[in-house]
């Protein structure tokens, strides 16, 4: 198991550097130059001259990207160019925001999705399934900014339940803080909860038909053991590889909802981040959410393997 | 044990979520601020949290008049090379530190001298900062500055806490310490701003509120969403579609003021190769495009008639506005002779726009206007970072964009229109433009600067290297429980007199 992990981990490294080289790269090939956008309206050439000196943007690219990865070697990610915070620090304040979001919308899509899925499997073509299907459809289709400004509208405007926007750190006020995360992860969530539904009914499916299913059933057990126990296991691997894939989606992927609720994660930093040509941040984020996707590639692995003991032994 | 555990986390819980007695003034604001340190800040945003923190040497009315702040009156030398400023005494810095006549030579100096310094161009003719007394300074200019003053009245003339300057270097914006009614508490980036009250405050009786948050919340259907759920007292910029659902909402209340800035079409008419197109080098053409426009239909359609049509650099209730040459009516008849006589019949036309749906709007209702005329202007929306490099750079044909705007007139065009401005995009250069503008920024004489922008105006409105469209307007929202908002020009939030029944 131990060898398995490691060569996953090994394989992951080099991945890493390329996605970083990627992003180096094609960030200086958008349009529009840094500095004009950071020397203020009045662009003072002195002022345009010394930040492109401070930033190293006269230097060669590959000079630039070495520099980069030496400090970032060093644990230093930079400073960011628009607010002089280190980017490092920024990190860590916008990335348990969205965790928490992220973590919140997953319990949300699986309460939701998988339950879902298992039962429009087992009632095949009956009402149940079709019924199921449609709210699946109907949560894929609907746009994430749409429902998140109907819910405002309706929860906070009309109802006054919850705050409109804006977040809250779980340390300082736990309340406040479900209130404020409660509406985006749901609209984050039964967007997801659609995928989870759709993919957990269709694995299902393709379980329930297996020979060691009939036999379980021939055996005389009971359906609903039938079902949770025989056939779920083996219906959740597809499942899990997917949550992961979603989950690390999530991270990155919340933009949309984090812009409307205002709520100051990971998505919105690199959004604001690109807009203004926040090289530093974006090289971080970039960086950083990589790794994110390839952390939560390895644990799905890991738990594939946990799941399926011949994945591991087939290495 | 666990029972109480949870019950101690419970009731925590409660008494933090509980509203505090204390009043807490929350502001939404479109985005999330810059750097927080005068002298490095370049949004407008932050200028407003500004408005609360950082005190200026002089301040403006609502009527752009220059009133006292940090200093408490000024003279001017007779050949106005010197300018001599009395200083309020009994002010200390958020620190403690006292404010003094050296404390301004120190700002002076590090807004001057510091290479990360964005007000070096405002501060351009001070050669000198010298104490003459412990409240007084006198600042030694290069040549005459009318504008200087202005400039005072905003960041340039920001005092921000010499010791803690000294101390945090590059990095004071992380924890800045001025001299305003407000001192920094916390900021989350994109989250939150946080000021409390300051209880030294020289004016500290105009104060009522304990402490003022400030929320970027750049969605304006969101921000608005806030304010009527009661998250917010008030919000600034909103979107002039929804000024009339406000207006009409009895648990709000709607304010607004024309803005100093404007906003318009640079054409490029002699900034690099692209300069090379027929609007740019046909007088005739871009006369021809002006009378194209209905101004009042484009703010109508646009922005439901609350912005102020315009056709000059300043808006036409500003002092310093020409009035012999209103906003021309819409002549597509004119225009088309106009067409003629330049020998074409249908004129192309490139327009950069910025990716935004106001501006692809305002955007496609010149096209169509235009179009009537014999233009076939082609849209190229961007995204600003990229607009603003192709227009500086010279690569563009004509470029839809605007101004946020200074109190002095200065500020609104000489540095757009003269030969060696630091922004002028359009490439325009005319030796009498220059001549006429820099006996306005010399002159102390407003009679003899309203004549030169005058005469200026005059050669600008026939030559057309902008055409000026449309002021916006600030609008706030406020609840209907803050009481003592008074709306400003420059857009700013001033907390002074401002309570919450």
């Amino acid at each position: 198991m131990l060898a398995y992990v490691g060569k996953r981990i090994a394989i992951a490294i080099p991945t890493v550097l390329i996605v970083s080289l990627f992003v180096f790269s094609l960030q200086h090939l958008l349009p529009g130059d840094p500095i004009l956008v950071l020397a203020g309206e009045e662009r003072d050439p002195a002022v345009i001259e010394f930040l492109r000196e401070k930033y190293r943007l006269n230097d060669p690219i590959p000079v630039q990207y070495l520099a980069w990865l030496g400090n970032v070697l060093q644990g230093d990610l930079g400073i960011s160019w628009r607010t002089n915070q280190p980017v490092l620090e920024l990190i860590g304040q916008k990335l348990p925001v969205t965790i928490q979001l992220a973590v919140m919308a997953m319990i949300i899509a699986m309460l939701i999705g998988i339950p879902a899925g298992i039962l429009s499997a087992v009632k095949k073509g009956t009402v149940i399934d079709y019924t199921a299907n449609v709210i699946a459809l109907s949560g894929l289709s609907i746009p994430n900014f749409w429902l998140g400004i109907l819910l405002i509208l309706l929860v906070s405007v009309h109802l006054g339940w919850l705050p409109a926007s804006g977040y809250e750190s779980p340390f300082v006020d736990p309340v406040r803080s479900l209130q404020t995360m409660i509406m985006p992860a749901f609209v984050l969530g039964t967007a997801l909860a659609a995928t989870l539904m759709r993919h957990t009914r269709s694995a299902m499916l393709g379980v329930l038909q297996a020979d060691y299913v009939r036999t379980a059933r021939a055996k005389g057990l009971r359906e609903r053991r039938v079902v949770l126990r025989h056939a779920f296991r083996n219906g959740l691997l597809p499942v899990v590889t997917l949550s992961a894939l979603l989950f690390g989606e999530l991270l990155a992927g919340a933009v949309l909802t984090e812009q409307i609720f205002t709520i100051p994660g990971f998505g919105k930093l690199i959004v604001d981040a690109v807009f203004n040509r926040d090289y530093a941040v974006v090289q971080g984020v970039v960086l950083c959410t990589a790794v994110g996707f390839i952390v939560m590639n390895l644990i799905a692995d890991v738990l594939y393997a946990l799941l399926n003991p011949r994945i591991r032994e087939g290495l | 044990m666990r029972k109480m555990t949870l019950a101690a986390m419970l009731l925590a819980a409660t008494a933090l979520s509980l509203p505090a007695h204390a009043t807490d003034f929350r502001i939404g604001l479109q985005e999330d601020p810059d750097v927080l340190d005068p002298d490095q800040s370049r949004t407008f945003v932050g200028r407003i949290v500004y408005a609360a923190l950082c005190d200026k040497l002089v301040d403006i009315t609502p009527d752009l008049e220059i009133v006292p702040q940090l200093a408490t009156d000024w003279s001017w030398s007779d050949d106005g090379l010197q300018l001599t400023m009395n200083l309020r005494e009994g002010v200390t810095f958020h620190d403690g530190t006292p404010f003094d006549a050296e404390a301004v030579r120190a700002n002076i100096e590090r807004s001057t001298m510091m290479p990360e310094s964005r007000r070096k161009s405002e501060l351009a003719s001070i050669a000198g900062t010298e104490v003459t007394g412990p409240h007084q300074v006198t600042f030694t200019l290069t040549n005459p500055d009318a504008t200087l003053i202005a400039q005072f009245a905003d960041r340039a003339g920001m005092m921000i806490s010499p010791t803690a300057a000294a101390e945090a270097g590059v990095g004071f914006g992380a924890n800045p310490v001025c001299s305003g009614p407000f001192q920094f508490a916390q900021r989350i980036q994109q989250d939150r701003i946080v000021l409390e009250r300051f209880d030294a405050y020289w004016n500290a009786d105009a104060i009522h509120l304990d402490s003022v948050t400030y929320l970027p919340i750049p969605d304006t259907t969101v921000r608005l969403a806030n304010l009527r759920a009661g998250d917010l007292h008030m919000l600034e910029r909103l979107a002039a579609t929804d000024a009339a659902s406000v207006r009409a909402d009895d648990d709000l209340q709607y304010a607004e003021a024309v803005s100093l800035g404007y906003q318009g079409i640079t054409i490029n008419v002699g900034n690099g190769e692209g300069a090379d197109h027929p609007v740019g080098t046909n007088t005739l053409l871009r006369q021809a495009l002006e009378l194209s426009i209905d101004r009042q239909a484009l703010n109508q359609v646009v922005f439901e008639g609350v912005f102020a049509a315009g056709n000059q650099s300043f808006p036409p209730n500003s002092p310093w506005y020409n009035a012999d040459i209103p906003i021309p009516a819409r002549d597509v008849e004119r225009a088309r002779e106009l067409i003629a006589e330049a020998g074409f019949e249908r004129v192309p036309l490139e327009v950069m726009v910025t990716n935004n749906p106001v501006d692809m709007q305002v955007g496609q209702v010149l096209q169509a206007m235009a179009g009537e005329a014999g233009f076939d202007i082609t849209l190229r929306a961007m995204e600003f970072a990229s607009l603003l490099a192709d227009q500086s750079a010279g690569t563009y044909q004509a470029s839809r964009i605007g101004w946020s705007g200074r109190v002095d007139p200065d500020g609104n065009i000489h540095q757009f229109v003269t030969c060696d401005g630091g922004i002028n995009d359009s490439g325009f250069c005319d030796p009498a433009v220059d001549a006429l503008l820099n006996t306005a920024r010399t002159s102390t004489d407003p009679a003899v600067r309203k004549q030169s922008y005058d005469a200026a105006r005059a050669i600008l409105a026939e030559e057309l290297p902008l055409i000026y469209l449309y002021h916006q307007t600030w609008i706030w929202a406020l609840a209907d429980t803050v009481e003592g908002f008074t709306p400003y020009p420059d857009g700013m939030i001033r907390l002074e007199g401002v309570m919450v029944q």
